[in-house]
């Protein structure tokens, strides 16, 4: 099966905006290439508690050790779809 | 979207890189049980925490713990006790592999041989007659001459309320002897009569601090945004307390909400099994704690909350930045 990253992006955006409750943005205007560390001051406990979200949603896990590598929205998504293609 | 970049020039982005990636994981240990000094008001004994287990003598067991520790993603060992310059193998057995760092009351001194760049801490609790009241000695006198021009070393300062108008003459002192202060405020965890702060104190105390750091700069090592929030216990309308504290340990954390809190801290007994409440006194009320640390830890773990104007997060900045200057992340 494959995955649409677009479609990936938008709803990842839309849990990290709802589950940090950030304000003045949407799914639609976060830019997928920022940096969530450096730029938003996402840390490893809203990771975690990112993580838990999409652990439901996708079925994977995400490894505590891949936490410092997962920097953007976009590659959170591709993180996921290649977790998701592994398992097929 | 507020976001770092937006908020900041070229220049406080600059410091904000500098500490942005530095993931400290920091644990506590009480290295012994003992001390060379029994103040009044120190919670360690005050709480009995010195009574909760036994000490682990066997030295090679605490050379295997800190590898435990190492494997829990510990990057920062902060010592205390009890003294723990009684107990120096078991000091090295940290500072060996691990940015570590020692309290002490200056007494005895840290060979320097051993341990070259060992960040050393110094308490101090005011001026002679306030020392001799509460520790039963003036300690400055010895701790100065064991570690003066120490470029590893400064004095933690405990502000008493009786210090009010006399901290200068300390920071003075602490100037000569070229070393470093940083400030924080007495607990009096066992109700030494008159060491509580009242509220007209606390709003002093704040000013005084912020002062000395205006006076004092290349020899206080603290800020003001940190003055403001140990003096009132406020920050970002969020009153400090055990619901909001970031220093409990983990394993014994089931606040519900969790609050925003340090990554795997723990604070060990020196029986290396036994875990403590939090960084300070198991019996202390939250609602009266001043601990700096905590204080410190509370700002640093909330920052994205501190991503809201430009004066927020210089302030998270400094604080940080006071913080990887006390525990030697970056330079003074
Ligand atoms: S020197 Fe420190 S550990 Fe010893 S009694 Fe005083 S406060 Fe407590
Ligand atoms: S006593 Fe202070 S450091 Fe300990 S849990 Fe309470 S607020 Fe936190």
């Amino acid at each position: 099966m494959s995955y649409d990253i677009n479609q990936t992006i938008t709803r990842i955006s839309e849990i990290i905006i709802n589950e940090l409750k950030l304000e003045d943005v949407t799914p639609q205007t976060f830019n997928p290439d920022l940096d969530l560390i450096d730029e938003v001051g996402v840390d490893s406990m809203d990771l975690a508690t990112v993580a838990l979200v999409l652990r439901d949603e996708y079925g994977i896990r995400i490894d505590e050790d891949d936490y410092p590598k997962l920097t953007s929205v976009r590659i959170i998504a591709q993180y996921i779809i290649n977790k998701l293609t592994e398992k097929e | 979207m507020k976001t770092v970049s937006s908020l900041l020039d070229e220049h406080w982005y600059e410091r904000y890189k500098n500490i942005s990636r530095l993931n400290i994981r920091s644990s506590i240990y009480d290295v012994t049980n003992r001390c060379n000094l029994r103040c009044k008001g120190c919670f360690f004994f005050s709480s009995g925490e010195h009574m909760v287990a036994a000490e682990e003598n066997d030295v090679g067991k605490w050379h295997d713990f800190v590898t435990k520790e190492m494997d829990r993603g510990v990057n920062l060992a902060i010592l205390i006790g009890g003294e723990p310059t009684l107990c120096l193998d078991r000091v090295e057995a940290f500072y060996k592999k691990l940015p570590t760092f020692c309290a002490t009351n200056g007494l005895i001194k840290v060979p320097r041989d051993r341990f070259p760049d060992m960040m050393v801490g110094i308490s101090l609790w005011g001026d002679a007659e306030d020392e001799t009241i509460l520790r039963g000695k003036d300690t400055f006198r010895i701790s100065s001459a064991n570690y003066k021009g120490d470029p590893h070393a400064y004095y933690l300062y405990t502000i008493t309320p009786k210090q009010l108008g006399k901290t200068e003459k300390i920071i003075q002192k602490i100037k000569d002897v070229g070393l470093k202060v940083h400030m924080q405020l007495l607990s009096n965890d066992e109700d030494v009569d008159g060491f509580s702060w009242q509220a007209d104190e606390l709003v002093a105390v704040r000013a005084e601090m912020d002062s000395m750091l205006d006076r004092y700069p290349e020899t206080v090592i603290s800020s003001k945004y940190y003055h403001e929030v140990i003096t009132t216990g406020e920050m970002l309308g969020r009153s400090f307390g055990w619901m909001e504290c970031p220093s409990v340990t983990e394993p014994l954390d089931k606040r519900n909400p969790r609050p925003k809190r340090l990554i795997s801290f723990i604070r060990w007994s020196s029986e290396l099994q036994t875990m403590h409440r939090c960084c300070t006194s198991e019996t202390r009320d939250c609602s009266t704690c001043k601990d700096g640390a905590a204080h410190m830890s509370w700002v640093m773990v909330n920052k994205r909350a501190h991503i809201r104007t430009t004066k927020d997060l210089q302030n998270w900045i400094e604080v940080y930045e006071m913080f990887a200057k006390l525990y030697q992340f970056i330079p003074w």
